[in-house]
């Protein structure tokens, strides 16, 4: 089990090296002169030619990639202009923003993508069949930004059931005391229930509109997998041994059809780390989505690069959790085959 | 007094529904089985005999339905039973066991489980008792240390274990019936007499009823009391397995028993009597004739070796509990010499893993070899790199068949435009002439003309396995290799080709050099044998003598293992 | 195989059974030349798959749009109002007026062209790149294999949207710039369906033979695995363009390539977000229908193609 975890951290490391050395030639592709970019539009030649020494831009690229790895390492990624605060400390404060938004919608997907996917697959023909493929071939092809007002115009201009897509918390309420930084999981632990509702309030839309987003993959791949599982020769075996209906779906067919579910995982994560950004745009959520987004708007460059930096490890990780918990059902990957 | 059979099969039809509407797959089916009879359904690809089987289980694919005709199982009606009540049936009073154990078995759940959930469904055992019960019924079917083994996954198993794991599975709660679904097809002949023999024992020693499903005349004769033979979802015979093999009524029994391989007939005495001799029996005055008496194929010491996987090794040594393996490589071909004659037939033959196909794939040059020598008409080929080998003159002497004729041939090309590629690429043809020469090919291997402009998927086995054939020839080389080249056709078929390749072989004046695993055939193809194992040559000589009086162990053990029909 | 393939299986008297690929269409038909059998080829698989069929009516729609729609439609996109300002839809405006007074039917019928053409160079760009690489990293192995192998995965530690924001970001904000990000971002897919398919055919039968009739390993690539490979990577274009065009509007709703006043449909969502909350649904609406409508029909010619291509993968 430890050589597992070992074998797929060990190959987690080329990737983390990749994604820096990218995002370091991201920084030096700019056009022109990237220290007039970090010093931003209205500096002043001085201004810029400071930026540039202590950028190290006016060294040979391998000084200057060894500094950038050295400034990681210190978990210095530059100087946000807009706040003036170190990105570092803009991408803590807002990345639990994102993160409970994004988990909150990917749990309700898979609440509802998984099931539909079975009963899809246990059921061929039926209504479910039918309405699982209809949400799958429409899922895929809804851009998220676009349901994301959708669901604000029916939801909140049409029936006046959800709060106004104004972010968080509405205005009238202060944010819990921060232990994880998750408003549901901190208003709870406070013992606010109403903070909870509203927080829980402003979080439906946005995240139903994640929910939707994912829910296609997810379905689909639940629906072709468990399709597949349920043919082979081994749930034939099953069904041939007397086994009930209910054993043979659990038991035999779900746990080996969850497996490229898994993997598909990975792929939804990287859809929905992007999407995350749309959203956050659509609903102002203060998530660090809209961070790189209004940085980006006032061409301020370092935000962007800290963001994409973040998103990329954090993905790395993901799939890290992935690969391992892929090992764990699957006993064929824990040996050195 | 005559006792309830304990199946009884009477006008059974079974359609399917597909996209061309309903096809009927078997139709009026009468089986008869007596408690403790054990009867085989033979038949060809397409018979049915399958669909039978699965009829009486009660678990066809969704598509499927039983149309009329009753089954009655201990004289209780199944064909129209409850789903609950044919739940109750399955396992517990019958049980079928299929082809490939490995796929059989959840590959994520351990042997033991599996088992158990069999157990606890038909309350066999209690949650608490069941595994040693599950055990108690490894032990059974005789698997070395049960306790250990109960805790494996099937990927840790071999294709003999895991068929040995199905068994018991299917035994586990002793039911009165077993059908078995070519449960030996693709092992290795050795492996098929232990399962055969296991299956026989514990059946009988239960006073079980078996059902045996095979294509094989002799497996079914060798093992079974009486046999059913089907044809196109139809019964055309049912007798005693001694009658079907001496005094077979149906013309169709007879063609079977007529084409199937075995000791004490020739190659023309599997076919048909009033068959047509074919075309190829003249011999061709252009093909190369023997000129001199040096062997055509001189093989030295050849050697192949794979290393193990490189980073795994690494990783296992330093973070795996095991030791690192003793050898970093494995040798597929260990050093094995040997030479094939001008106009000779030699056989090549082994258990799966034996290296028979990586030897036939390093003389094709195919692949590379490690070290030794290959002496093809006093040139050493084996030193000229694969890659290079394609483009050279030298290639279009040494020709190959393949096994499966369907992966061998590009769906995109038609016959003839697949029997043309050597020529195009290596003979020297005019275009306008190319297309005379196809179809001289296609008639010398009988392949009817019109067939020449259809794509693979529009051709049947046999004739998939003719234009291999034929562009196998096309350039009248002078070593052709065969790799198993009928394994995948039907019996009736493979008779016919069999015959086609002697015939070519004698009218091109080309050598064989024929692998395969079945020893009958090789005993009727073949004029010298060579017998591998474990990448080593254990015996070699002429065919009379290495298969009648063989002087190895492993041969014998060889000869032994395949079915002894009662003839 | 399924019971029903193995009874309809394997027959002597020959005519394969339900194995149909996209080589033949019907094999008692006669043998027309060239257009002719293409139409007639056409016709049939459309009669087969209605839901193709009209996939492909879409996506000529579509076309069409874009080639002719500039100077078909009724108002000029560009040309502001204000007096017909936030108009919801009429029958002058079928689609209304956004803030400008810009009629919106217009701007989503002229937005259809740079869509496409955006959706359409992006997925040619990876096809070529993408495509060939995998298609050497399958065939050839070693250190192709390797070296794509790498480049592929090191752009997939990346959530691609986010990659894209930063090749965007970093390069300059330009069309130009946004259909390569695209094209990177859907390098490694691209790359792996080939490098597989490469790899399935490198080891089978016919490219055994094929070595053995004397064809080189270059003439190998070009006449036995390419022609067996192209119908996989058509299918896998369609779905890509899909993705190229929801890549291209998200890039535009967060301000990144196209910019106002071009008409985009991803400009055109952002533009009418605002208003969105005030109750003027129209703007973002329709063209954000337009974009769903064309990514529909993108997915749903691919998996009408795959259907074609591989019965086996039907789902």
């Amino acid at each position: 089990m430890i050589n597992l975890v070992l074998k797929r951290l060990a190959l987690a490391i080329p990737s983390l090296i990749g994604v820096v050395i990218i995002t370091f030639l991201l920084t030096r592709a700019l056009p022109g002169d990237p220290a007039a970019y970090f010093a931003g539009p209205a500096a002043t030649a001085e201004a810029v030619q400071q930026v540039r020494v202590k950028l190290g831009l006016d060294k040979p690229l391998i000084v200057q990639f060894a500094r950038y790895v050295v400034d990681l390492a210190h978990g210095n990624l530059g100087n946000s202009l807009t706040s003036g605060q170190p990105v570092v400390a803009d991408i803590k404060s807002r990345l639990p923003a994102s993160a409970e938004l994004t988990l909150v919608g990917l749990i309700l997907s898979v609440l509802i993508a998984v099931p539909l996917g079975i009963l899809a697959a246990t059921r061929p023909g039926s209504f479910v069949d039918h309405l699982c493929r209809i949400v799958t071939t429409a899922g895929v092809s809804l851009p998220v930004f676009f349901t994301g007002l959708i669901l604000v115009y029916v939801f909140y201009y049409l029936l006046g059931w959800a709060p106004a897509p104004l972010g968080r918390l509405d205005i009238f309420f202060t944010p819990p005391p921060q232990i994880t930084g998750f408003y549901l999981i901190d208003s709870l632990i406070a013992g606010k229930m109403d903070l909870f509702r509203a927080a829980l309030a402003q979080l439906v839309l946005p995240a139903l509109t994640l929910g939707i987003f994912s829910l296609a993959p997810i379905a689909r791949m639940t629906r072709a997998s468990m399709l597949a599982v349920l043919s082979s020769e081994f749930v034939r075996t099953a069904r041939a041994s007397g086994l009930t209906p209910f054993t043979v779906i659990v038991t035999y067919a779900f746990r080996n059809a969850m497996l490229p579910v898994v993997t598909t995982l990975g792929m939804v994560f990287s859809f929905l780390l992007g999407a995350n950004v749309l959203v956050e745009k659509v609903f102002a959520w203060p998530g660090i989505g809209s961070y790189a987004v209004e940085a980006l708007i006032a061409s301020d460059f370092a935000p962007v690069q800290g963001f994409v930096l973040t998103m990329a490890v954090l993905y790395v990780a993901i799939n890290l959790l992935i690969d391992i918990l892929y090992g764990v059902i699957d006993p064929r990957m824990r040996v050195e085959a | 007094m005559t006792a309830i059979p304990l199946l009884e099969v009477r006008d059974l039809t079974v359609e399917f529904s597909t996209r061309r509407g309903a096809v009927r797959a078997i139709q009026h089916v009468d089986i008869t089985l007596a408690k403790g009879e054990t009867l085989a359904i033979v038949g060809e690809s397409g018979s049915g005999k399958s669909v039978t089987s699965y009829a009486v289980m009660r678990i066809l694919d969704r598509a499927g339905r039983i149309a009329d005709g009753s089954i009655r199982f201990t004289g209780i009606e199944v064909q129209s039973a409850p789903e609950s009540a044919m739940r109750d049936l399955r396992g517990r009073e019958m049980s079928m066991i299929f082809q490939n154990p490995r796929a059989a078995l959840n590959p994520i759940r351990k042997i033991g489980h599996q088992i158990e959930d069999v157990l606890v469904q038909h309350v066999q055992a209690s949650r608490s008792e069941a595994a040693e019960k599950a055990i108690e019924v490894l032990d059974q079917v005789r698997i070395a240390r049960p306790r250990e083994r109960y805790h494996a996954y099937p990927f840790e198993l071999s294709g003999g274990m895991c068929q040995r794991v199905v068994i018991a599975l299917a035994l586990a709660c002793r039911p009165q019936l077993l059908i078995a679904d070519e449960p030996t097809t693709g092992l290795d002949v050795t492996t098929q007499k232990a399962v055969m023999d296991l299956i026989i024992e514990l059946t009988r020693a239960r006073d079980m009823s078996t059902i045996l499903i095979t294509h094989d005349l002799g497996l079914a004769a060798t093992y079974c009391d009486r046999v059913v033979v089907m044809e196109k979802g139809r019964v055309v015979e049912t007798a005693t397995a001694a009658a079907v093999f001496k005094q077979p009524a149906h013309p169709y029994t007879r063609k079977l028993m007529r084409s199937t391989p075995r000791p004490g007939v020739t190659l023309r005495q599997l076919l048909p009597d009033d068959a047509a001799v074919p075309r190829a029996s003249t011999p061709d005055a252009s093909a190369p004739k023997a000129v001199s008496k040096d062997p055509l194929l001189v093989v030295e010491k050849l050697v192949k070796e794979y290393p193990r996987q490189g980073l795994q090794t690494s990783l296992a040594k330093l973070f795996g509990p095991k030791p690192a393996p003793e050898t970093a490589t494995f040798r597929a071909v260990d050093g094995i010499s040997f030479s094939i004659d001008r106009g000779e037939s030699v056989g090549l033959v082994g258990e799966s893993g034996c290296g028979k196909s990586t030897t036939s794939m390093m003389l094709m040059r195919l692949i590379d070899k490690t070290s030794g020598n290959i002496l093809f008409d006093g040139v050493d080929i084996g030193e000229i790199p694969a890659r290079r080998f394609a483009t050279l003159p030298l290639r279009k002497r040494i020709q190959m068949v393949f096994q499966d004729p369907t992966d061998s041939l590009n769906p995109r090309f038609t016959a003839a435009r697949a029997i043309a590629d050597p020529i195009l690429r290596l003979g020297k043809i005019r275009r306008s002439l190319l297309r005379a020469r196809c179809e001289e090919l296609a008639q010398q291997v009988g392949l009817p003309v019109e067939l020449l402009d259809r794509f693979p998927h529009q051709l049947s086995g046999g004739q998939k396995a003719r234009v291999g054939i034929a562009r196998a020839i096309a350039l009248k080389p002078d070593l052709i290799v065969l790799d198993e080249p009928t394994a995948a056709l039907d019996v009736s078929v493979q008779a016919v080709v069999l015959n086609l390749l002697q015939d070519l072989k004698e009218s091109l004046g080309m050598s064989y050099l024929f692998v395969s695993h079945d020893l009958n055939v090789v005993r009727l193809l073949c004029d010298r044998v060579i017998v591998m194992r474990a990448g080593q040559i254990v015996e070699q000589g002429p065919t009379n003598d290495v298969l009648f009086a063989p002087s190895a162990d492993y041969t014998r053990e060889l000869l032994s293992a395949i079915p002894h029909p009662p003839v | 195989m399924t019971i029903v393939e193995q009874t309809e299986a394997g027959s002597e008297a020959g005519a394969g059974g339900l194995a149909a690929t996209a080589v033949v269409a019907d094999p008692a038909a006669k043998k027309a030349s060239g257009l002719a059998a293409t139409i007639q080829h056409g016709r049939y698989i459309v009669a087969e798959n209605p839901v193709t069929g009209l996939a492909f009516g879409l996506f000529v729609l579509i076309v069409l749009a874009a080639l002719v729609g500039p100077y078909v439609v009724p108002y000029d996109p560009l040309a502001s109002d204000t007096v017909a300002a936030l108009k919801p839809p009429s029958l002058h405006h079928w689609f209304g007026t956004d803030q400008l007074g810009r009629d919106i039917f217009s701007r989503v019928v002229v937005a259809t062209r740079l869509d496409f053409i955006i959706a359409v160079a992006s997925v040619a760009l990876v096809f070529l790149m993408g495509g060939l690489a995998g298609i050497a990293a399958g065939f050839f192995g070693g250190w192709t294999d390797r070296i794509v192998g790498r480049i592929a995965d090191t752009i997939m530690a990346f959530p691609l949207f986010v990659l894209a924001m930063g090749i965007v970001a970093a390069l300059g904000n330009t069309v130009q710039n946004i259909i390569i990000a695209t094209a990177i971002v859907n390098f490694p897919l691209y790359a792996r369906v080939a490098r597989a398919e490469a790899n399935v055919r490198r080891e089978a039968g016919f490219v055994q033979a094929a070595r053995l009739s004397g064809n080189g390993d270059v003439r190998l690539l070009l006449t036995q695995i390419l022609p067996n490979i192209i119908p996989i990577m058509v299918v896998q274009m369609s779905l890509t363009m899909g993705y190229a065009i929801l890549n291209a509007a998200g890039l535009s709703f967060i301000g990144l390539g196209v910019r106002p006043p071009s008409p985009e449909w991803g400009i055109m969502v952002a533009e009418g977000s605002t208003f969105m909350v005030s109750g003027e649904w129209w703007i973002a609406f329709f063209p954000g229908l337009a974009l769903m409508i064309a990514v529909f029909c993108f997915n749903l010619l691919g998996d009408g193609l795959r259907d074609i291509v591989d019965p086996q993968r039907r789902t």
